[in-house]
């Protein structure tokens, strides 16, 4: 494992050995991931960038996945600490496997491979079951104002189309609208509309619920987007990452890496799966707690 | 996967005793992934009840991921023990393009935040 011998920059670009001290398959795996490693950062870049644009309208994502299964109530954060606890655990059964392998021990490689392949598919089930309660919404809903304008209190015209307003309750009697108020000398974030105001904005726009790629519920479209995109980005890696994992398992078993007389495949793609849960890292952070 | 006649060189071997300490160096790390983030998922929880100040917690956020990052990819994904020729490949490049994405963001957020308040 640990690389102890004396490399001299004379002779090692020399030719004839690797001058990185690792072979052809995980050397490219690096730039591989090097590579992928940009593209997500590109992805939330531009995610932090519409963030901050639209700060006034953004959702929290604390109020959009409130849901534990089989729990009712309002759950916030905790099933998504839930996932990420379960990828990071696949992530360590993936290095005890890579550590087997180095011991030439099949039986615990197959043993460790098996549960990281395991938890894998318990974080994709995880999203799959999140995207379905985003997707679906909930069932109060919110009302998305057409195109027009609105002259708030103070004079200040505002373009109506896309502004996403919600209900206070059940009764649909108060819409709040995330225009900011000044009455005298307080200052509210939201602007409530009841009565006739309510009715003839109610005569332009729709009901929602859920979310998909041009409106949302929760509040601006591009959240849903950039939901869609980054996450479902990050699960395709995920799903790969399962299929690489079963490949390398069923190899495992059928002995070839013990005839090879080494594990360095299981090392390959150990790296790509602990890639997979490095993304996670940022995606957590920028994604549901910033 | 050999082209040559040599026997691969390059694939890693540990003996029983480097393996014991390899394991206690891999639940060691799961310990502190785990603390950084039940850190953070409580942080999120209570940061508005305990009246922290929201840049204080962004950014505590942002340092603990940054931590975690470091932590697998030294650890897990074995990095800090490669040699240094392949560390410096995989981390200069990626670092200077982070960092190029992260000024054009800063500046370009700078500008867009300026003309909403400011218009032509």
């Amino acid at each position: 494992m640990s690389h102890t011998e004396v490399v001299d920059s004379k002779t090692a670009w020399g030719g004839g050995t690797s001058p990185f001290g690792a072979g052809y398959g995980k050397l490219m795996m690096w730039f591989f991931l090097m590579s992928d490693a940009l593209s997500f950062t590109g992805f939330l870049a531009a995610y932090g960038f519409y963030r901050h644009n639209f700060s006034a309208i953004w959702p929290s994502a604390e109020n959009v996945f409130t849901h534990f299964p089989f729990v009712h109530g309002h759950q916030p954060l905790l099933y998504v600490a839930l996932m990420t606890f379960i990828l990071i655990m696949s992530s360590v059964t993936m290095v005890l496997a890579v550590e087997a392998g180095h011991r030439m021990d099949k039986k615990k490689v197959m043993v460790w491979m098996f549960w990281t392949i395991v938890g894998g598919l318990i974080f994709v089930g995880s999203q799959a079951w999140e995207w379905y309660h985003f997707i679906h919404g909930t069932e109060l809903g919110a009302f998305e104002l057409g195109i027009g304008t609105y002259t708030l209190p103070d004079g200040t015209i505002e373009q109506t189309q896309g502004i996403i307003g919600r209900w206070t309750d059940e009764s649909k009697t108060i819409l709040e609208l995330p225009w900011r108020q000044t009455v005298g000398d307080i200052t509210t974030p939201f602007l409530q509309l009841k009565g006739d105001e309510l009715s003839a904005v109610l005569a332009n726009g729709h009901e929602i619920h859920g979310a998909n790629l041009t409106h949302n519920e929760y509040g601006h479209p591009l959240f849903a987007d950039f939901f869609f995109f980054i996450t479902g980005f990050h699960g395709t890696h995920v799903f790969s990452g399962v299929v690489l994992n079963f490949i390398i398992f069923v190899n495992v078993i059928m002995g070839t890496y013990e005839k090879r007389g080494h594990y360095e495949m299981v090392e390959k793609v150990g790296l790509y799966w602990h890639f997979v849960d490095l993304v996670w890292v940022f995606v957590f952070t920028f994604f549901y707690l910033v | 996967m050999e082209h040559s006649d040599q026997p691969y060189k390059y694939a890693a071997h540990h003996s029983e005793e480097e393996g014991k300490k390899t394991r206690r160096m891999i639940w060691n790390m799961f310990w502190v992934l785990l603390v950084i983030t039940t850190v953070e998922v409580s942080l999120g929880l209570v940061w508005k009840e305990w009246s922290i100040a929201w840049h204080f917690v962004k950014m505590t956020f942002i340092v603990l991921t940054i931590a975690k990052a470091y932590f697998i990819v030294a650890y897990y994904m074995h990095l800090k023990h490669e040699r240094t020729s392949l560390q410096n490949t995989i981390i200069i490049p990626y670092a200077l393009l982070a960092l190029y994405l992260l000024y054009h963001v800063f500046t370009e957020g700078v500008f867009t935040e300026h003309i909403q308040h400011y218009p032509f």
